[in-house]
């Protein structure tokens, strides 16, 4: 059975025609802003809804003293928490240049921290991957 | 900043199911109630492998 896409595609449509706006542009602005994909194709309550939920995950992470990775550092569990840290975007980018979670884990709580920035990025690449999905016509709505 | 265990987990549930919700289904009424059941399974999930480490240590 094909899918909505599949049959624009061989109805000779472009499926990326239906919103006028790039999806490659909404997963970028999604990715460096959370729920910016969402907001910037009018899904205001949802992309305010993922904001909060991704900018609070990553405040507590931070003021929980969880630890922001970095790269190089040769450890693999390292590069993979670099990888989602990496996800949330501009948040990440901005503790990387106020030097936010940089100092040891010593307590348990801010192992927790660590766990809450990881998964903010991680929950970002998600919010992005479904803006786009709105952009390309591959959800519904 | 500190908190308890219990505070980090209903933190850490509400946001990701509110994620999820958006992000799993098309519809708001689907995404409410999907929203609410990734909160219970991840709370009560919680609490049941907690348990299942206090009975695994005595």
């Amino acid at each position: 059975m094909a899918t909505k896409v599949q049959a624009q595609e061989m109805a000779g449509g472009n499926a990326d025609e239906g919103s006028g706006v790039g999806p490659a542009l909404v997963l970028l602005l999604g990715w460096l802003v959370p729920g910016g994909g969402h907001l910037y194709l009018g899904k205001w309550v949802r992309g305010l809804l993922l904001m909060v939920s991704i900018v609070a995950m990553f405040a507590i992470g931070i003021a929980l003293q969880g630890k922001v990775y970095s790269a190089g550092t040769g450890e693999p569990l390292d590069m993979l928490g670099f990888v989602g840290d990496l996800g949330a975007g501009l948040l990440f980018l901005l503790a990387r240049l106020m030097g936010w979670g940089q100092a040891p884990v010593l307590v348990a709580v801010a192992d927790y921290g660590t766990k809450f920035i990881v998964v903010a990025g991680l929950l970002n690449i998600v919010a992005a991957v479904d803006a786009h999905s709105l952009a390309s016509g591959r959800k519904p709505s | 900043m500190t908190i308890t265990h219990f505070s980090a987990v209903l933190l850490f549930s509400l946001f990701t199911s509110i994620v999820f919700g958006i992000t799993q289904r098309s519809q708001p009424p689907m995404m409410v109630r999907f929203g609410a059941m990734c909160f219970a399974l991840f709370v009560l999930g919680t609490i049941g492998a907690s348990w299942a480490m206090w009975l695994i240590k005595h």
